[in-house]
């Protein structure tokens, strides 16, 4: 028998060591998230999985789940939050979607259609963010980058290469490469990287490619993140499959 | 001569770090959590880090390359592009404010041909700001390369651009400039015990580990570091905590505005603060223990090493101590460098590690998973002399000291508009308005409490009192009078706070520097109401969601100047009803700079 937990109302199971967010996705129900990826450790800092659990505001990715919780997430106070923090984010880079090339694959501008976000909300920073074209096959265009280390984790603990850090603090926090020139070419990343396949949003990209699949026929454009998220999320082998 | 004679950590003119960085890479036994004591050394002897230094390190390490930068730039006294040979920073806490220190910055800029915040064109020096350094009791405050100066005034600003001006190694610089004082106002418990050195180490040696945890229990000891955790408890689930080893962690990183107690406490009580250590390590079963130190005291480290080696030839710290077979203890003191995060003791430990001061994901906790992910208990420099205290007097006694909830004394650092300015002992209740009258403020308009991340009383407060029930406080005590601008107190804390914010968390790192631009921006007079309407706004995102105490505590300047002080705000606002989003006369900026210019007529109209 399985310990439970309630989610807006419902019980959730879930197993020990368990987080909130990780018993949910994989009890099939969605709880918004952007620096939180089924595979990796979870980290904890955009903050959009934010909850209730006994009327106190936490992090549902770091939770770790606990018999009898009353949890709360789809209500109007906790989506208001995420809404500013997707503003924030949209705010503190220079996100033009329309000429994007990760427009309809990227996380963020999926959780702003699926959060319902109408207006920027902040004016724009507009930070200077110079790209890195250095590399012959990909390319780092820092301006869109929300800090989610994704592919920091992804390259040094499933890569083992430690291609990228993060420097800096505060608002001037930004993504680096390791090479004494701070150039990509002077790393050893390779297409095949894990580091390659995990950014959110539109900051490594893979040159020549761009557009090969038209806009229109991406991964938001089937069906809004919230789906998507189920979709992807790890199940217990003996657990029912969701199709 | 500096009071810091220590040879390692001083400046040094004849520093050749060619020579020297194999050396300093030896002596830390290449260990990956000595990476920031590391490059402190570096940044010591070099006045930076170069390029080649730091990928010497990464390979003797085995580190990557960008772990060195990554680990450099959160720290703000660490650079990794030449900073000048002179690195001053004006210590800019409202209370240098308060004493003029945007004039002397200013007057030394001008004499010395040096724009702030960039390094001179010869190389010579920069001039910049830097959070409170600990002095409020006797600034203006600087830090030149590192070496703390108090008391600035014109003419020793004066003086000190002559002596860049002529290269004077600081070394050479005349002694008064360094000179601290301890202003003890006012003693008690702590600040007049009589205690010898070893002395309760020495009646407590065939006391039980156990007993010594349930007489810090029964005495009601609460951290003194602000949050005010019973201590007793700490310890024993450190002790109870499974694990390789156990570990004693003080926290002196004193970075909260306003508070300078640690810094009198390490000055005139070392041997109490690190007699609690010791008493903790035997009662939790720790064999090694830290002092982690802000960069800002770095001139007491000559003091504290010397204290320290004292107390290993008197058997109080090394191997058996007192004579007791197994009870193994020794402390090792830690640099920090300028980042008022790592006073969080997550982030303390991350960065005794030798990493960036993030918070950590908790649970799992310190005392459970703390240094190198074994149970640690991190206390406060105050909270481990109130446990010697305790001890030594028996829980009851202690106890019967304070209030019912608040047991024994507290430090209370005074700065600001009164006539005696320094460090008062009270026992816990003591009204706000007792404090005042002691410390001569007069016309007193509020008090900041507990620094920026605590809060702010006015007038009609006064009644209340320190302590857990009512206020509770790490130790600043700001004054400000009925002259001063509490809208400016506000914009100055917001400054410190996006300033300070780690950026690990989105609404820590965004909405403390959205905070301090539409600060700014009411400051300058385009502020509207709508601008009130997005601070309250931002005031709760951060609030809610922020992922430690820094972001959750960053609104409160505002919070409660905005409840207390509305009208110093309103009446910097423009009476209009849309937001102007784009500043044409700030636009000309960059052309009055570029022609030297600052008269009407390089100024566009207002038109309202």
């Amino acid at each position: 028998m399985t310990d439970t937990f309630q989610l807006d109302g419902v019980s959730v199971p879930f197993e020990p060591g368990q987080t909130v967010m990780q018993a949910a996705l994989a009890a099939d129900h969605y709880i918004p998230h952007l620096c939180y990826h089924p595979e990796f450790k979870p980290h904890g800092s955009c903050k959009l999985c934010t909850v209730k659990v006994n009327g106190r505001t936490m992090a549902s990715c770091t939770m770790p789940a606990e018999a009898g919780l009353e949890v709360q997430s789809e209500i109007e106070e906790l989506n208001a939050l995420r809404r500013t923090l997707v503003q924030m984010l949209f705010a503190e880079g220079n996100h033009f979607c329309p000429s994007c090339e990760k427009s309809g694959n990227c996380m963020l501008q999926a959780l702003g259609y699926d959060l319902e976000v109408h207006a920027a909300g902040f004016r724009h920073q507009y930070p200077d963010r110079p790209l890195d074209a250095s590399h012959p096959d990909i390319l780092l265009d820092f301006n869109r980058c929300i800090l989610c280390e994704l592919c920091v984790r992804a390259s040094s603990e499933v890569d083992g290469k430690n291609v990228f850090a993060l420097a800096g603090r505060g608002n001037s926090k930004h993504l680096i490469v390791n090479a004494e020139s701070g150039q990509l070419k002077d790393t050893d990343i390779s297409l095949s990287d894990k580091a390659m396949q995990v950014c959110p949003v539109g900051v490594i990209l893979p040159k020549r490619v761009g557009f090969s699949q038209p806009i229109g026929e991406r991964r938001y454009d089937e069906s809004p993140i919230s789906a998507q998220a189920l979709q992807d999320a790890p199940r217990p082998p003996s657990g029912a499959k969701h199709d | 001569m500096l009071p810091d004679a220590n040879p390692i950590y001083g400046e040094s003119p004849q520093c050749d770090l060619h020579a020297d960085l194999h050396e300093i890479v030896a002596r830390h036994c290449g260990e990956k959590t000595n990476l920031l004591q590391l490059l402190i050394e570096v940044q010591a002897c070099a006045g930076y880090i170069p390029d080649d230094a730091a990928s010497y390190i990464a390979a003797a390490l085995d580190i990557p390359r960008a772990r060195i930068e990554s680990v450099a730039s959160f720290y703000s006294f660490l650079h990794l592009q030449p900073a000048g040979e002179y690195r001053v920073l004006f210590s800019d806490n409202i209370t240098d404010r308060m004493l003029g220190n945007q004039d002397l910055m200013e007057q030394m800029c001008r004499q010395l041909w040096v724009q702030p915040g960039k390094v001179s064109e010869d190389g010579l020096l920069s001039i910049n700001t830097t959070s409170c350094t600990g002095m409020c009791d006797q600034g203006p405050a600087m830090l030149v390369n590192g070496h703390a100066i108090t008391r600035l005034g014109s003419q020793r600003i004066q003086e000190i651009g002559q002596l860049i001006r002529n290269r004077t190694p600081v070394a050479e610089w005349p002694a008064d400039y360094f000179k601290v004082e301890n202003n003890i106002r006012r003693g008690g418990l702590i600040l007049d015990n009589k205690l010898a050195y070893g002395q309760v180490l020495q009646a407590t040696r065939a006391v039980a580990p156990a007993t010594i945890i349930d007489t810090i229990k029964g005495s009601n000891l609460r951290g003194r570091g602000g949050a005010g955790f019973p201590t007793g408890m700490k310890w024993a689930a450190c002790r109870d905590a499974q694990g390789d080893a156990h570990y004693v962690v003080c926290n002196a990183d004193e970075g909260e505005p306003g508070t300078f107690k640690d810094r009198v406490l390490l000055t005139t009580q070392a041997d109490l603060v690190f007699e609690g250590m010791t008493l903790c390590a035997r009662a939790v079963g720790a064999k090694k223990g830290f002092l982690y130190l802000r960069g800002e005291y770095r001139y007491l480290l000559g003091h504290l090493h010397a204290v320290l080696q004292r107390r290993r030839d008197s058997e109080l710290l090394g191997e058996n101590i007192l004579g007791e077979q197994g009870f193994d203890f020794d402390i090792e003191i830690h640099l920090g460098a300028g980042a008022y995060i790592c006073g969080e003791e997550s982030a303390l430990i991350e960065s005794l590690e030798g990493k960036r001061g993030v918070p950590r994901n908790r649970p799992p906790f310190p005392v459970t998973h703390g240094y190198l992910q074994q149970p640690t208990a991190v206390d406060n420099v105050e909270t481990f002399c109130q446990a010697v205290l305790a001890l030594h007097m028996g829980a009851v006694a202690y106890h019967a000291i304070g209030t019912e909830k608040s047991s024994g004394s507290k430090l209370i650092s005074v700065s600001g508009d009164c006539a005696s300015p320094g460090i008062y002992e009270y026992p816990f209740g003591v009204s706000v308005r007792q404090i005042l009258s002691d410390c001569g403020a007069v016309n007193t308009r509020a008090v900041q409490i507990s620094g920026p991340s605590g809060i702010c009383i006015g007038e009609h407060e006064f009644e209340r009192k320190l302590g857990f029930e009512d206020l509770p406080t790490a130790g600043a005590f700001m004054v400000f009078d009925d002259s001063r601008d509490m809208f400016e107190v506000a914009r100055n804390f917001v400054h410190f706070f996006a300033h300070e914010s780690c950026g690990f968390c989105t609404p820590c790192r965004v909405g403390t520097s959205m905070l301090k631009q539409t600060m700014d921006k009411v400051a300058a007079g385009h502020g509207t109401q709508h601008d009130l309407t997005e601070i309250e706004n931002l005031d709760h995102v951060l609030q809610t969601t922020s992922h430690c105490g820094l972001g959750r505590t960053a609104c409160n300047p505002v919070l409660h100047t905005l409840k207390h002080f509305r009208p110093a705000y309103e009446s910097r606002l423009k009476s209009l009803d849309f937001e102007p989003a784009f500043d044409l006369d700030g636009a000309l900026a960059r052309a009055r700079q570029m022609t030297g210019r600052d008269d009407a007529g390089a100024h566009l109209k207002e038109n309202e």
